[in-house]
């Protein structure tokens, strides 16, 4: 067996990556531990958990209340463990949690529509008809594969309409889709028993073989019998147990809470333990055009105890210095209460949490406009803006350029990092 | 008032779920039940037989040119293979198999390629390729957007062989509600978040139907055509008077387009302007009418050649240019020979743009008869070869052709819309949940991507693979480890329902002796199982070949 040491101090990882990658027998190297849990300092690579409220949360009933005012509504503020920073008192645990967490208040989209929103926010690229953008799950683990890994490397948790895509990288950056997480790990596992499986793969290896006549470097071309090969060690990985919760104390998972979004965080938790790179948990059902504070409510009993024990979790295990946690959506609502009591999409001045991996914390990023009247925030942040600050603290160079299938040169983000942040 | 709410909620539930259930079995049968029309035109052999011919002896001055040798013949049987999935977007089912065999005569596949375009399966399968060309695979904003309507719309069109260059008239030019005239669903495609995005739709028109990417242009000069920015705001100008309102698509002439100018930020007007062929633009009309003239003119190559490309890479799953909406511009043809798309496309246009004939000219021409083997070992002329079509391109089916192909093979008798609802319900639904969970393609469908892992664990262990897969009296595992054959006649059938061949001599001996081991039938099951298992997850039963 490997010393995972003495690799690390003769041969670069990029190499040891490299030699790993072109053989495509990745999973034939010797079992050496690539745990991140049981790395430290530079030694360890980032990670990244992205908490997708998918439909737009309102920034006034999460990250941005305004009590007292017109626009605040009937929402009330509570003081966090950040100084100055005052988040919805809809959110207790978290508050308590926040150190090290900066909030921007003055994130700014051009994107008021949902499918095209989330593709710019989980792109940091405007959508284009001609040109699919990879996620910045899918930048990552294009940048920086971890050929270690059994398991995939771009995980999507929780059901989305809109999972995180390769897009012109390629199908095989899709995130990794996990419905069910900590329930049901999908077809991860055999139908049948061992001896049967084996009879199966035997077969299976016959009728390749008589497609491949005459057609070897076609086939070859196609990745098909890599990509089976792949799938099986998959199947036969120890690494998948980090999607099985069972063994997890009880009081951690009910503090995490028993919903799928909770499962999913403390999966989450797991499977950067286990080396993953870029995790993305969704949880749907921010699009509150009616009943917006009640809405909020419901999805806060949801939120708080997932994303406020994540943060304990990883504190207490020393993994938020490498994993960056982001919490955001599509797009915030508008200051304006509608008939229904609701509030409708605004892609100006809206919120998230981002914090950990080594950027900066406890800092409050723009301003809104207490009346509502003035659309534009103090200081306002582009998307591109906090993914170059991300990838860069990723150690990724987000300026590096890839040339897309039409042969046009794209930076991995065009933005410019925060500098406040890093 | 408030207290009788929910009172309300608990009797409309299960009524909306009752309702919902009955609307999409409804929709899911609506297809009429007719089982085999004539074909709907009249077919000039001898025309179709010359341009076949024009574009056999144009493959072959290339072949030669390049000395790339085309690739041997294939058996019928794979032709059958690769008509049903490109014209069905399945395998063929073993009924269908035997069908073909019992027909005589040296024109047999002719006969059938005009019976698989009769049948209602190739309607609808085409109607949702075009539907992604045209207007993406977004649902879009439900109220103002209806995509299954569209789609229906373009199925009944196909269905009655509505001339191509008509069809595309009435989306350009459309007007009406959403709902009842269902071709303005290409205009209200383009409305986000409230507003008609006209830009969205110039976008997509010149892609579409004229096989051009202007969307660059949409900003700032196209970087490495001939685009300019002024040409794409002209062009989008056609449907500056267009509104989108409660009464739906309508003109309103008292629109004008303005943009915002770059370098003073004010707004200025724009004048509707072709960038081309500008005689071409008929003065007469709305808006609308004149660009859907213009886009359809007789004079526009560009409409032919995006035609009849899009045409070639659905048959073969890759365009023969490649993006397939990035055509060069159309060469002077009285300086140059004609390329394939000015032969087909000079057809599509003096027959009337007639898109089943499009495909009866392409799918009996030689490339779509060449075997994807190659007795080459050299990795570049095999590169060689597939790039000059003179070996048949390994295609990776998409997810609709591998759930159809896997619904079809785990069938005896063919589904279409004779199936009885179940079996058409379950396919309606399977498609969709598999669609959904194997990925889908987007309207990015003629790139080709390898396939993925979760794809092939979905394949190995997935819910639908062990339902088709495992014995029933309903399916064709079932049924094939039931009926009292020899054993080679039971590899024969399983071969032939889900890779539409017979196996090979090894293929045979090898499964043969696993049947000679079996001491009784519930062995004898399992073994048809695991071989069914083997085939689903074949490269061969994936990929087009």
């Amino acid at each position: 067996m490997f010393d995972s040491h003495l690799i690390s101090s003769k041969i670069s990882r990029r190499d040891l990556c490299k030699v790993a990658v072109g053989s495509t027998l990745s999973f034939m190297l010797p079992g050496f531990d690539l745990k991140a849990a049981e790395k430290r300092g530079k030694e360890r690579r980032k990670s990244i958990i992205i908490l997708w409220m998918g439909g737009g949360p309102s920034q006034l009933e999460t990250w941005d209340p305004h009590p007292g005012t017109t626009i605040g509504g009937p929402g009330k503020a509570i003081k966090t463990v950040v100084p100055g920073l005052q988040i919805s008192d809809m959110y207790p645990l978290l508050a308590e949690q926040l150190d090290s967490m900066s909030v921007i208040r003055s994130m700014v989209s051009k994107e008021g529509d949902h499918e095209r929103g989330t593709k710019y926010l989980k792109t940091g690229y405007r959508p284009e008809p001609t040109t699919v953008y990879p996620a910045l799950g899918a930048i990552i683990t294009h940048q920086a594969p971890n050929p270690q890994l059994e398991i995939p490397q771009h995980i999507s948790m929780g059901n989305t309409q809109f999972p995180a895509r390769g897009g012109y990288l390629g199908g095989h950056l899709d995130a990794f889709r996990v419905p069910d997480p900590g329930r049901n790990i999908g077809n991860m596992r055999a139908s049948v028993g061992a001896p049967r499986q084996e009879r199966r793969l035997e077969n299976l290896n016959v009728v390749t073989q008589a497609f491949r006549r005459g057609r070897s470097i076609q086939t070859q071309k196609t990745l098909h019998q890599s990509t089976i090969d792949r799938a099986l060690t998959m199947m036969s990985s120890e690494q998948l147990n980090a999607f099985e919760i069972e063994k997890e104390p009880e009081a951690v998972r009910k503090a995490y809470g028993d919903s799928p979004f909770g499962r999913g965080c403390l999966v989450a938790r797991r499977l950067v333990e286990q080396g993953v790179h870029s995790i993305e948990v969704n949880l749907n059902g921010w699009d509150s055009h009616a009943n917006n504070y009640t809405g909020h409510q419901t999805q806060a009993a949801i939120l708080d105890p997932a994303f406020s024990s994540l943060l304990t979790d990883l504190k207490s295990r020393d993994l938020l210095d490498s994993t960056i946690v982001l919490c955001i959506g599509e797009f915030g609502r508008t200051p304006k209460i509608n008939a229904l009591d609701g509030r409708d999409h605004w892609p100006t001045g809206f919120s998230c949490i981002v914090g950990g991996g080594g950027l900066k914390g406890n800092l409050i990023l723009g301003e809104t406009d207490p009346t509502g009247k003035e659309k534009k925030p103090v200081d306002p942040v582009r998307i591109q803006d906090l993914y170059s600050t991300i990838l860069q603290k990723m150690q990724i160079d987000y300026t590096k350029e890839l040339i897309s299938p039409i042969g046009r040169p794209l930076a991995l983000s065009d933005g410019t990092p925060i500098s406040r942040l890093i | 008032m408030k207290s009788h709410a929910p009172n309300w909620k608990v009797v409309c539930l299960p009524l909306c779920v009752v309702g919902l259930v009955v609307t999409l079995v409804t929709w899911a049968s609506s297809s009429p039940v007719e089982k085999t029309s004539p074909p709907p035109t009249f077919v000039e052999t001898d025309s179709l037989t010359d341009t076949v011919q024009q574009v056999d002896r144009f493959f072959e001055k290339q072949w030669t040119e390049k000395k790339t040798p085309p690739a041997s013949t294939v058996s019928e049987l794979t032709q059958l293979r690769r008509l049903s999935l490109a014209l069905h977007g399945t395998v063929p089912s073993l009924e269908e198999i035997r069908e073909f065999e019992s027909m005589q005569g040296a024109d047999r596949l002719e006969r059938w390629t005009q019976k698989l375009l009769a049948d209602r399966r190739f309607a609808d399968y085409f109607s949702e390729r075009f539907t992604r060309a045209f207007v993406g695979v977004a649902q879009g904003q439900f109220i103002i957007f209806r995509r299954d309507r569209f789609k229906a719309w373009l199925s009944e069109q196909i269905q009655e062989n509505t001339p191509y260059d008509e069809l595309v008239r009435k989306l350009i030019a459309g007007e009406g509600l959403w709902t009842g005239d269902p071709q303005t669903n290409f205009i209200t495609s383009a409305v986000a978040d409230g507003n008609l995005d006209r830009t969205k739709l110039t976008g997509s028109t010149v892609r579409a139907f004229l096989g051009q990417r202007i969307d660059c242009a949409q900003c700032h000069d196209h970087p490495f055509d001939h685009w300019k920015q002024s040409d794409f705001e002209g062009l989008t100008a056609f449907y500056g008077q267009v509104e989108v309102q409660v009464l739906g698509v309508r003109s309103n002439r008292k629109l004008k387009y303005e943009v915002e100018d770059r370098m003073t930020l004010e707004q200025r007007e724009v004048a509707p302007r072709v960038p081309f062929l500008t005689e071409c633009l008929p003065a007469e009309g709305t808006l609308r009418e004149r660009l859907a003239e213009w886009v359809t003119h007789l004079d526009n190559r560009r409409f032919e050649r995006a035609s009849a490309n899009r045409v070639w890479g659905l048959l073969f799953g890759i365009p023969y240019i490649d993006p397939v909406d990035d055509l060069p511009a159309p060469t002077d043809l009285s300086q140059s020979p004609p390329g394939l798309l000015d032969i087909l496309g000079q057809d599509f246009r003096e027959n009337g743009y007639d898109i089943k004939r499009l495909i009866q000219i392409i799918v009996a021409s030689r490339p779509f008869h060449l075997s994807s083997e190659s007795e080459s070992e050299s990795a570049d002329q095999i590169d060689t070869a597939t790039y000059n079509w003179a070996l048949f391109p390994l295609v990776r089916l998409r997810p609709e052709q591998i759930i159809g192909s896997m619904l079809q093979a785990s069938s005896l008798k063919t589904i279409d819309q004779n199936s009885n609802l179940i079996m058409r319900g379950r396919r309606f639904f399977s498609e969709l949940n598999f669609v959904k969970e194997y990925g889908d393609l987007g309207s990015d469908e003629l790139n080709d991507f390898p396939g993925t892992i979760p794809q092939a664990l979905l394949r190995m262990n997935g819910e639908f693979a062990k339902d088709n897969g495992s014995a029933s009296p309903l399916n064709s595992v079932g049924r094939i480890a039931s009926l009292d054959v020899p054993a080679e006649k039971r590899i024969e059938t399983c071969y032939l329902v889900c890779l539409t061949r017979l196996p090979t001599s090894e293929e045979r001996d090898y499964f043969l002796k696993q049947y000679q081991s079996a001491t009784n039938q519930q062995q004898r099951v399992k073994i048809t199982e695991d071989l069914y298992w083997a085939l689903y997850n074949s490269p061969e039963f994936s990929w087009n070949h």
